[in-house]
């Protein structure tokens, strides 16, 4: 069977199962990949273990009760979800949301951005086995969930939004003790960087790995740090201003390689644009309401939007029928960010070793409740 | 299995003048036949883009609808990848999302939208495309990858035939799932053994059910 030319020694391709259960692939991922000794030739992602049909309930659902609903995709950044379907919602009913309201909006989806970078940031250098940055970095991330216990009672489900606002005001002092978190951030943020920035081993492992091009990270849909990591300077807070990011000052921190170790760049400076932007929000918090003029029930009329904010993990769309006659959508569509850039997993693990492909997972940064919905 | 949907038991013989209390029933008809679609306001200009991909494909787009600030071009299923071709050229490079609707009342039952987005431009539109459940519409992977597995997706969630799609298989449900969960004639407690075995049967007895709602 073999041709004369092979060596001596077999040099079958197998098949290796990764996941569906596997510390690395960050929940319920499946991997089938195709090795030839070490290196992948080819891969299958498999995906849908935790489908739990988000879509289809909440088109059986008030328009007001998938706010929580929401919470249960990319749930360590719960509030952006909530924002992202409460604009929509507004987008649809044509409601002004008062400033101070979209302030908050802003203060709580850069909390979450850095919560979720927290998450990410221990797991991937963990994968990669630098175990001290993920105790560190859930340290941080406690103390953020500690702030959106103070303000909703919460610690990952929040619920924290409603259509027109916001069902709370702040607690009294709780701006100070934001402030307060951001300026442990900035020290904090030394130390990782001390930790892994140049560290040899992190720039063995990260630099080089999982390199895509911007035309080809455009065209396979990748959105959010994985594209701005091959230098695409695309961010819809910027692009399309939504809550209070028009009136920000900050910059869209850009790759130029496409690797996973300018990914990784990419994403501790939206850590340090992030602290900037709730530094802004919170000395430039105006005094008022906290919810606009909503109607007490809430039907939208008949109509389709398809509304993009900015998650911690890229584009987080929805796209929403109503029919203007039922009291819950007709049709509820998320984009997952997580999802669309997952696509690119194999193209970005093709011809790396069993090792990378783990660096890679990480380095994509999904979460499986948000893939799978 | 499936029980006769009874009359409600009239209140006996309660002497007092108060009217027995309609019973309401579930809301099981008037479902709306299709989306609004509504024509751009006099007032809305139409983007230069949007006019000249009207011009270079006169018979490309059958309607021009807007809504909230969205675009959308409603397309022949036909013409779509060209469309599409011209969209990509003129800046239309990423494909955000692929979905569909399900309007089970209307002859072509699905809808299938293309949200596109423009990063040098910032702009936004939205292909929409009528497919009946026996009609199909060509895949868009060869313009955008990013569609192959929101293709893949709405095959899986809706049972649209897209054709030409590079890997058509089911993504997230089971690959030896019976039905469409997203279609909206998908029972939302599950499709229960009847429909796993015999979904004519179920759809027939279902019918039935709503039939004698109605009266």
């Amino acid at each position: 069977m073999a041709p004369e030319s092979q060596p001596m020694f077999d040099t079958d391709e197998i098949v290796l199962n990764m996941g569906p259960q596997h510390p690395s692939t960050h929940g319920v991922l499946r991997v089938v990949l195709r090795l030839d000794g070490e290196r992948v030739v080819g891969s299958d992602v498999v995906i849908g273990y935790l489908h739990r049909g988000i879509e289809k309930l909440c088109e059986n659902r008030d328009w007001t009760q998938i706010v929580l609903l929401t919470d249960r995709m990319d749930y360590v950044a719960a509030a952006t979800n909530n924002v992202g379907y409460c604009q929509t919602v507004e987008k649809l009913m044509s409601i002004e949301v008062p400033r101070r309201a979209r302030y908050l909006r802003t203060i709580m989806c850069e909390l979450q951005r850095i919560a979720s970078h927290c998450l990410w940031l221990g797991t991937h250098a963990m994968d990669i086995g630098a175990m001290t940055v993920f105790l560190y970095a859930f340290r941080e991330r406690e103390l953020i969930l500690d702030l959106f216990e103070e303000y909703c009672g919460a610690r990952l489900t929040y619920n924290s939004m409603r259509i027109g606002g916001l069902p709370l005001d702040i607690p009294p002092g709780w701006d100070k003790k934001v402030l307060a978190f951001c300026d442990i951030m900035d020290t904090k943020l030394v130390e990782y960087e001390q930790l892994l920035t140049h560290n040899r081993i992190w720039l063995e492992r990260t630099k080089g790995v999982g390199v895509i091009s911007a035309e080809e990270a455009v065209a396979i849909g990748l959105s959010g740090p994985p594209l701005r990591g091959s230098g695409v300077k695309h961010d819809i807070r910027k692009d399309e201003p939504y809550a209070a990011y028009d009136e920000m000052q900050f910059e869209v921190p850009v790759g130029e390689a496409g690797d996973t170790y300018d990914r990784y760049l990419v994403r501790i400076e939206e850590f340090r644009q992030s602290v900037k932007i709730i530094r802004q929000a919170i000395e430039g918090l105006p005094e008022g309401p906290i919810t606009g003029k909503v109607p007490r029930l809430i039907k939208p009329p008949a109509g389709e939007t398809y509304h993009a904010i900015e998650s911690p993990k890229g584009e987080l769309g929805y796209f929403i029928a109503a029919d203007g006659k039922s009291t819950a959508p007709y049709r509820f569509r998320v984009r997952p960010p997580s999802f669309c850039n997952l696509q690119a997993l194999p193209r970005l693990i093709q011809g790396h070793l069993v090792a990378d492909v783990v660096a890679l997972i990480g380095s994509v940064d999904v979460v499986l409740g948000e893939v799978d919905r | 299995m499936a029980e006769e949907p009874k009359a409600p038991a009239s209140p006996a013989g309660t002497p007092s003048a108060k009217p027995a209390p309609a019973v309401r029933k579930p809301a099981a008809a008037v479902a709306p036949t299709g989306p609004v679609d509504p024509a751009p306001a006099d007032d809305v200009e139409v983007p230069a883009w949007l006019v000249a991909l009207q011009a270079a494909i006169p018979d490309g787009v059958t309607q021009l609808t807007y809504w909230v600030g969205d675009w959308t071009v409603i397309v022949p299923a036909g013409r779509l990848l060209e469309v599409g071709r011209h969209l990509h050229t003129g800046g239309f490079d990423f494909c955000s999302d692929v979905t569909a609707t399900d309007w089970p009342l209307r002859a072509q039952r699905f809808d299938m939208i293309y949200a596109l987005y423009s990063i040098r431009d910032r702009n936004r539109v939205r292909i929409k495309v009528r497919v009946g459940e026996d009609e199909t519409v060509p895949s868009v992977c060869g313009l955008w990858p990013a569609a192959n597995w929101l293709e893949r997706e709405v095959y899986d969630m809706f049972g649209v035939n897209i054709t030409g799609h590079p890997d058509r298989r089911r993504i997230l449900m089971p690959d030896d799932w019976q039905g469409h969960p997203q279609r909206k004639d998908y029972p939302l407690e599950g499709p229960g053994e009847l429909l796993m075995e015999n979904p004519l049967d179920w759809l027939r007895l279902k019918q039935a059910a709503q039939e004698a709602d109605i009266e």
